[in-house]
């Protein structure tokens, strides 16, 4: 045994001389590989903006750290470019309708990518339910699927908006899962975060505006959704009470798409961030000690955000039908404040 | 420093892009009526009726314990009603013995006295009848001494001597 542990300890002193000064020299061997790692990296990732090329060689350090920042913009960002990194990349077609530019984008292609893949899972899932007898029990994808489905109908839908929640689970279902898969796009590689971008998320967004004002206007009619703009206060009050109502209404959408978009950026920008201290310090050190830890460790937490914020954005827009179309006059503002 | 002030200064992050807002919007309806076609509607219907089913088949369940219930408080009572009854018949024929036994005591009793009565009435006029057959005899008898003592010479030993023998007489006749 001991014999074994020597001979252990030996090779593990062989390991190690071996590689500290393979750390240590990380500087001098750094800065001549780094020279060309970012560059590599840019190569890879960031082709667009012309002027990336010519300044990989010998840069300074105030450049070097610009470039970093451009390159974690051109990931986070959207653009007409959908990059496989050591494979090349390919350029998507640009397409302009009366005027507007609807060129198909990355997150374009990753909104549609989503859809393909949910509509592949739930169209495998909902033909298993189609020939399931309400006696046999599901198992396995068909589970997993039921667990979400369920937890969404009964915690999220039935306990926020109560009576007639069926009408709004369809929408709730769909935003919870493809902002979940949108989410979830963004921690593959080659993919990008969709839910990421502003755009994305305001439209989201917009469409629960559109159904908390049909909640609204559905369960107190119109006199009563304009009486409510009032705030049930003197006729006095109202030229202030009104515009104060009025944004009311567009404070809750917009707390919506913020969330969700900043959630999804930060995540990425920080991870990128840690990933590029090291390349901007050119040391090994850093990148074994710091970078890839850290970054697991945000990655593993955005895998966390991911599940949440596509929850939180489900919650929310149940609740906010939920307290519109709830008929008590005003206990719902703080309610609806309290969960901003 | 530079690296976020980059990030801030580009714009781009909040920049508007109507394209993106065109097709997310457009595919997401899509993909909302298509997952409400194929899997939301059976997926919901399949955990509604398994829902019923199991609120039914618990219903059923408490239903069927409560049949339970009853039929067993019913026994119960069933048990209990043949309980007394048999108590009851066991009184009844108890006391009905007791009753039977009672009279029939009373009418040997009485029987018997009526026989001792009898009887006693039978030895009674068999005594009487035997008091006459003795008067008579006796009668007869004191006739036949006061014969023989006339008969024979009236004197006193003779008498002593008639009257022992008479009495003599008396004893073995009676006997």
């Amino acid at each position: 045994m001991k014999r074994i542990n020597v001979q252990r300890t030996k090779a593990l002193l062989k390991v190690f001389a071996v590689l500290v000064p393979l750390l240590l020299n990380g500087f001098s061997i750094a800065a001549a590989s780094t020279e060309q790692l970012p560059g590599v990296s840019r190569n890879e990732v960031a082709a667009a903006p012309a002027p990336a090329v010519d300044a990989a060689h010998g840069a300074v350090a105030a450049p070097e750290e610009e470039k970093a920042g451009d390159v974690i913009m051109h990931h986070i960002l959207n653009n007409r470019e959908f990059a496989f990194p050591p494979f090349g990349s390919v350029e998507l077609p640009e397409i302009k309708l009366g005027g507007f530019d609807i060129s198909i984008t990355k997150h374009v292609v990753m909104l549609w990518v989503v859809s393909a893949i949910l509509l592949v899972i739930f169209s495998i899932v909902g033909a298993k339910y189609k020939k399931m007898t309400p006696s046999q029990a599901p198992k396995g994808l068909v589970n997993a699927m039921e667990a979400l489905v369920e937890f969404i109908r009964t915690d999220v839908a039935k306990a926020n908006i109560g009576k007639d929640y069926e009408k709004y689970l369809t929408y709730l279902l769909t935003v919870f899962f493809f902002i979940l898969l949108c989410n979830l796009m963004g921690l593959v590689p080659y993919g990008a975060t969709a839910t990421g971008n502003i755009n994305v998320t305001l439209t989201l967004a917009t469409f629960t505006f559109f159904l908390t004002q049909i909640a609204a206007l559905k369960a107190h009619g119109i006199k009563g959704y304009l009486a409510h703009l009032t705030g049930g206060t003197h006729p006095a009050l109202w030229i202030i009470m009104i515009p104060i109502e009025f944004i009311g209404l567009f404070t809750k959408p917009v707390a919506l798409t913020i969330r969700l978009f900043a959630n999804m950026t930060a995540g990425h920008i920080v991870i990128l961030s840690l990933i590029f201290i090291s390349f901007i310090l050119k040391s090994y050190i850093v990148a074994v000690v710091m970078s890839v830890p850290f970054s697991i460790f945000i990655y593993l937490l955005e895998l966390f955000v991911a599940f949440l914020q596509a929850f939180i954005f489900t919650m929310l827009s149940a609740l906010f039908i939920g307290l519109a179309s709830a008929h008590e006059g005003h206990d719902e503002h703080e309610a609806g404040v309290a969960s901003h | 420093m530079l690296t976020s002030g980059v990030i801030l200064l580009a714009g781009s992050l909040l920049s508007p892009e109507p394209g993106l807002i065109f097709w997310t919007a457009i595919t997401f309806i899509l993909v909302l009526l298509i997952l409400k076609k194929i899997a939301w509607g059976p997926i919901i219907t399949a955990l509604q009726d398994r829902e019923k089913g199991i609120q039914s088949s618990i219903d059923r369940a408490h239903q069927a314990k409560d049949e339970s219930e009853a039929i067993l408080r019913k026994n119960r009572e069933l048990l209990s009603k043949a309980d007394a009854e048999a108590d009851r018949i066991l009184r009844e024929g108890k006391d009905y013995a007791e009753k039977l036994r009672a009279d029939i005591t009373e009418k040997a009793q009485s029987e018997a006295k009526k026989m001792i009565a009898s009887a006693k009435d039978e030895i009674e006029q068999e005594k009487r009848r035997a008091l006459d057959v003795l008067r008579n005899e006796v009668a007869d008898l004191a006739v036949k001494g006061a014969e023989k003592i006339i008969k024979t010479a009236l004197d006193a030993d003779m008498q002593k001597k008639i009257v022992n023998s008479m009495i003599q007489d008396f004893s073995t006749k009676r006997n």
